[in-house]
């Protein structure tokens, strides 16, 4: 699948990606080629295959319910770009 | 032109866990902003999500109750978007492999009869944090504390055809769901809240029309009021040969109207796909099992089991049974007392005013059950009339003693001696011979008047059936 | 010092010929001297390292003893550590300070090592060269004008220079085993489960598992033992009980099956380092293994199949980063979105934003049957080659790479060949099995690895195969000159 330069722009935009038009024109190229190099696996019938989504057939183990955490706020924000009366401050939001 | 509505609700409601569904974060709300928000629930770089053993129970129960099929295996995904209240960048949910599918719950209408309403699904996710857009000037502030809370999302099937229909049913869930424990129900607090998803089509059409989903509806009413607005709203459109636009639709209680919203992401594209941090949930028969020989007694057989053992009627039951501590409340009355019928009138009537208008939950009722029982064992056994119970009901209420002390401390035991009661009789008759005249030559109004002043006379104690009686033979 | 093994440093610790302290000093003093040019590490942490040893000092002299007490150890860059930068190679956490340790640090640090900083890598552990960090390439100790590998390339050139007696590294399709290879390490990735996940930054959350790069077989075992082992916080992590990694070396090969794979020997291998692995397998069967064909008909997909499941994970375990609660934010943003799109075009570099696009792109309405569904249903059938196989041998072997360190700044500009370099070690990630890689001569002066790769929770066997071909021959106990 050859990817437009307007369609790499949509997915960046999922991604939340900011690229130039120039960039656009570059990762259509890459991805292009890296998607022709993925599809090699068509070659292969998977008719019927269960697809696999983890190494093991394990299941999720459980967590008693118990509050185990204390809190750390001033730490944990002590890593972010902005904050104010403890909330994470960002642009304003329109809803 | 007919029209027919086809209503579909998707409840959350907040499970009443200690901790998070995926972190030992606390759940509890109130907190001071982001303290309850651990590295887990914050997204740091390497953290894990574990899930919680009591979300999946309380899931369980749910889809128990519902008489739904409870999955063998179901699977946690993620659901891609970006928002700043979504610290991950995805919410963790069930999407594909829910752990409850297929259940049924049966509402009653106004009108009496009563409707089945399918479930489609009920599956595990976690909460948002919260966007607080009016705590800075031009910049919104973020608080993740509500961020992996667990939710269930309880979808219902297309079953409703009206505002009421879908009152009913959200009562119906939301009475459940107390029942069971699970949820607190506290819509307030936004811990049960529902999306709408409505369409109209002409009577006799099999086909659905387009859907709009109204957002976020935190009340009974609010539900009713949007849901009405939404079908007039589309039906005015398709009369006017209009088309209903698919989208999401905020209602606006002041205005009582719905709006467009604008959208979150303008291409839902949300990439679904099973969380890798995650492995399959698979529940064996035996845990299933456990928990349903641990499920409580539910509305429906509760209903019918009052109305049998209780000799009450559908109305009273259904009322008595709505609430499951207002059931218990009842229950306790009417074991302690032994008079059901009383229990039943004063618990839907005197106790439920007042808690009413003192706005208190009943567990917090400052008549507790066994006093309201010892109050209805003294009308029962002639010692209190109708009056001197609300009285005496009054004083409990206050706090002023149990309803035995009340009655000693104010002296308001009922007179039934028949031999006081004529004594009585005779003064009042005496000391009134011209209305005595006048109701002998036929004036029959003058009776009550007769027996006001004995009660007047005996403060109200006097047995008014047997004063009754006495003035009739006197007279 | 820097030539010992661990368990020649263990002695010499135990027999006081030198103190923790000592012996951590004249590592940050190798460090110091050589890694402007090498480039492998991120941050030194000589104080913290300082502490750690006085600590392991203390501890050893209260009478406590076990393999890794006051041994240094450097972390790569991906494994939280707690009040210590952990920038995943990446601008986006220049100025992460992590505020808890991952568990492999934790354990580590509770058998007492001493951990001399954090290592450079590529950016979010995507490459396979060491050419994507923020924090610049890595140089190969063997040839400075070579890469060392990826992406766990600055703990494979820390320890390879003998700035590091060993090396946590971590691996996605490859990133501990292809750096090993080119560097002349030993380098295990062990079974998917076998070491905890938790307080490792996520590139594919079903790929990812920590291990070791160190200068033998025996090293590796010895530290493997301090971190493998349940880890309730991580969902993935296996409960079940560590085996006994160094008690497991020692036993000899015969009645071992090896199976070679027929498909890795063919197009696109070196023949220089065919011929040498051929000759190391040659050496196996003298040591007593019994050398089979096996075949992996489906390893040549493994690329492509490793190319979307491993961006796709990446592509949502990396939305976390945007500029809110911690990592790079773009000055003045005008709206949310604004602030997401510039905080990570300007926080990720080239490699990591294509394999973001990628993963968006697979997991996308419309393309998620043709491209997530049938990798997932391709990783099953690469899945049961190796079932399959391990029906007939008790360890499977080929080269690890196809080729040895080449040039910095090969291969940037075409992200398909570089790639390719994990063709032979992706398979492995996919099955979720134990492998390792063990130095096997040299090609041009360059080391080429053996790769070993074993069925589930057989890290003793692979360790025990590989300590015994270390004591049959001396590949492992060669030093680049530069750095003796």
């Amino acid at each position: 699948m050859a990817l437009e330069p307007g369609g790499i722009l949509h997915i960046a935009h999922l991604a939340r990606l900011h690229l130039l038009e120039d960039d656009a024109e570059r990762y259509a190229g890459e991805l292009s080629a890296i998607l022709a190099f993925i599809e090699q696996m068509n070659a292969v019938d998977t008719g019927g295959v269960t697809p696999m989504a983890h190494p093991f057939e394990m299941t999720q183990p459980l967590r008693a319910d118990i509050v185990t955490e204390q809190d750390r706020r001033e730490e944990y924000q002590a890593n972010a770009p902005a904050v104010r009366d403890g909330l994470y401050v960002v642009p304003k939001v329109i809803e | 032109m007919m029209w027919e509505a086809v209503v579909g609700l998707e409840i959350h409601a907040q499970l009443a866990t200690r901790s998070k569904i995926f972190s030992g974060a606390p759940a509890a709300a109130g907190a001071e902003p982001n303290r309850q928000a651990c590295a887990i629930d914050l997204a740091l770089p390497g953290v894990l999500p574990v899930l919680n053993a009591e979300v999946l129970r309380m899931a369980v129960m749910f889809g128990l109750a519902t008489n739904a099929e409870i999955a063998s295996r179901s699977v946690f995904a993620r659901k891609n978007y970006f928002y700043p209240d979504l610290p991950k960048g995805y919410q963790i949910s069930q999407y594909e492999l829910p752990v409850v599918k297929r259940g049924v719950v049966e509402i009653a209408l106004d009108d009496g009869p009563t409707k089945r309403i399918g479930i489609a699904r009920a599956h595990l996710e976690e909460d948002a944090g919260k966007s607080v857009h009016d705590a800075f000037p031009g910049e919104t502030g973020v608080d993740l504390n509500r961020a992996g809370v667990p939710l269930l999302e309880i979808v219902s099937e297309p079953d409703m055809n009206s505002a009421g229909e879908a009152m009913a049913y959200m009562r119906t869930i939301h009475s459940l769901v107390r029942y069971l424990g699970i949820c607190d129900g506290n819509m307030e607090a936004g811990s049960f809240r529902c999306d709408a998803n409505v369409s109209v089509r002409r009577s006799g059409e099999t086909a659905l029309g387009t859907r709009t989903e109204i957002k976020n509806l935190n009340s009974f009413r609010f539900v009713g009021r949007a849901i009405t607005y939404e079908i007039e709203r589309q039906i005015e459109t398709l009369a006017g040969n209009g088309t209903v636009v698919q989208e999401t639709r905020l209602y606006d209680a002041v205005a009582d109207e719905t709006r467009a919203m604008r959208d979150k992401e303008e291409a839902n594209d949300y990439r679904y796909f099973p969380d890798p941090d995650l492995l399959p949930v698979e529940l064996s028969p035996e845990y299933i099992e456990r928990i349903r020989a641990e499920l409580p007694e539910l509305p429906d057989v509760k209903r019918q089991r009052f109305r049998s053992e209780y000799a009450l009627g559908e109305n009273d039951a259904r009322r008595l049974t709505a609430i499951r501590e207002i059931a218990d409340y009842f229950e306790a009355v009417a074991n302690a007392s032994r008079q059901p019928r009383l229990a039943a009138n004063w618990v839907t009537g005197d106790l439920a005013a007042a808690l009413h208008r003192a706005n208190i939950e009943i567990t917090h009722s400052p008549v507790g059950p066994e006093e309201l029982a010892t109050l209805i064992v003294r009308i029962a056994d002639g010692t209190l009339s109708g009056k001197m119970a609300k009285e005496v009901f009054e004083s409990v209420w206050r706090r002023e003693g149990d309803p035995d002390s009340v009655i000693a401390k104010r002296g308001l035991v009922q007179i039934s001696n028949p031999a006081a009661i004529e004594d009585f009789v005779d003064q009042i008759i005496a000391a009134h011979p011209e209305q005595v005249e006048q109701f002998r030559t036929g004036k029959e109004k003058v009776f009550g008047f007769f027996v006001g002043q004995v009660m007047k006379l005996t403060r109200g104690q006097a047995n008014p059936e047997q004063v009754n009686q006495a003035l009739r033979r006197k007279l | 010092m820097h030539t010992l093994s661990v368990s020649a440093l263990g002695n010499a610790l135990r027999r006081k010929e030198f103190s923790s302290v000592e012996l951590t000093t004249h590592f940050l003093d190798r460090v110091a001297a050589y890694d402007t040019t090498l480039n492998s590490f991120i941050t030194v942490t000589g104080d913290i390292a300082l502490a750690d040893a006085a600590r392991a000092d203390e501890r050893r002299r209260a009478g406590e003893d076990n393999p890794l007490l006051g041994i240094p150890i450097a972390h790569k860059d991906i494994f939280c550590t707690r009040g210590v930068r952990t920038s995943c190679g990446s601008r986006m956490l220049d100025t992460f300070i992590a505020p808890y340790d991952a568990t492999v640090v934790d354990r580590f640090r509770a058998n007492g090592t001493v951990m001399l900083g954090k290592t450079n890598m590529d950016e979010f552990a995507m490459g396979s060269s060491n050419q994507t960090s923020w924090y610049g390439p890595v140089r190969n100790p063997w040839d400075a004008d070579r890469v060392p590998g990826g992406s766990s390339g600055g703990s494979a050139a820390a320890v390879a220079a003998g700035l590091a007696p060993i090396a946590t590294g971590t691996e996605t399709g490859g990133s501990i085993r292809q750096p090993a290879a080119l560097t002349g390490l030993t380098g295990l990735k062990p079974t998917y489960g076998r070491v905890s996940r938790f307080g490792m930054v996520a590139f594919a959350s079903s790929l990812d598992q920590a291990g070791i790069l160190a200068r033998s077989a025996e090293d590796v075992a010895l530290s493997l033992g301090a971190i493998a082992g349940h880890d309730p916080a991580d969902s993935t992590s296996v409960d079940r009980p560590a085996d006994d990694y160094p008690g497991a070396l020692g036993s000899d090969l015969s009645g071992v099956r090896i199976g070679v794979v027929k498909e890795q020997f063919g197009e696109g291998l070196d023949p220089v380092v065919g011929k040498l692995v051929e000759e190391a397998i040659d050496d196996l069967e003298r040591l007593g293994a019994t050398i089979l064909d096996v075949s992996l008909p489906n390893s040549a997909l493994s690329i492509p199949v490793y190319y979307v499941v491993a961006p796709a994970e990446a592509s949502s375990n990396l939305s976390r980063y945007e500029g809110v609660r911690f990592g790079h934010r773009a000055a003045h943003p005008v709206d949310m979105e604004d602030l997401y799109k510039r905080s990570r075009s300007e926080g990720f570099g080239d490699e990591v934003k294509r394999r973001i696009m990628i993963g968006t792109y697979v997991l996308s309405a419309g393309y998620y049957d043709a491209y997530y569904l049938k990798a997932q249903q391709v990783r099953r059938l690469i899945c049961a080659d190796f079932a399959r196989a391990f029906d007939q041998v008790d360890l499977i072997v080929g080269p690890t790479s196809p080729f040895t360190a080449f040039p910095i700044g090969e291969k940037l500009d075409d992200p398909v060949a570089m790639y390719l370099c994990d063709i032979y070690t992706s398979g492995i990630n996919l099955a979720g099995l134990p492998a390792l890689s063990a130095p096997a001569g040299f090609a041009r002066g360059l080391p080429v690895g053996l790769h070993l790769m074993g069925n589930h929770f057989r890290e003793d066997l692979l360790l025990s195969v590989a300590h015994r071909y270390q004591q049959a021959t001396d590949w492992h106990t060669r030093r680049p000159a530069r750095f003796t």
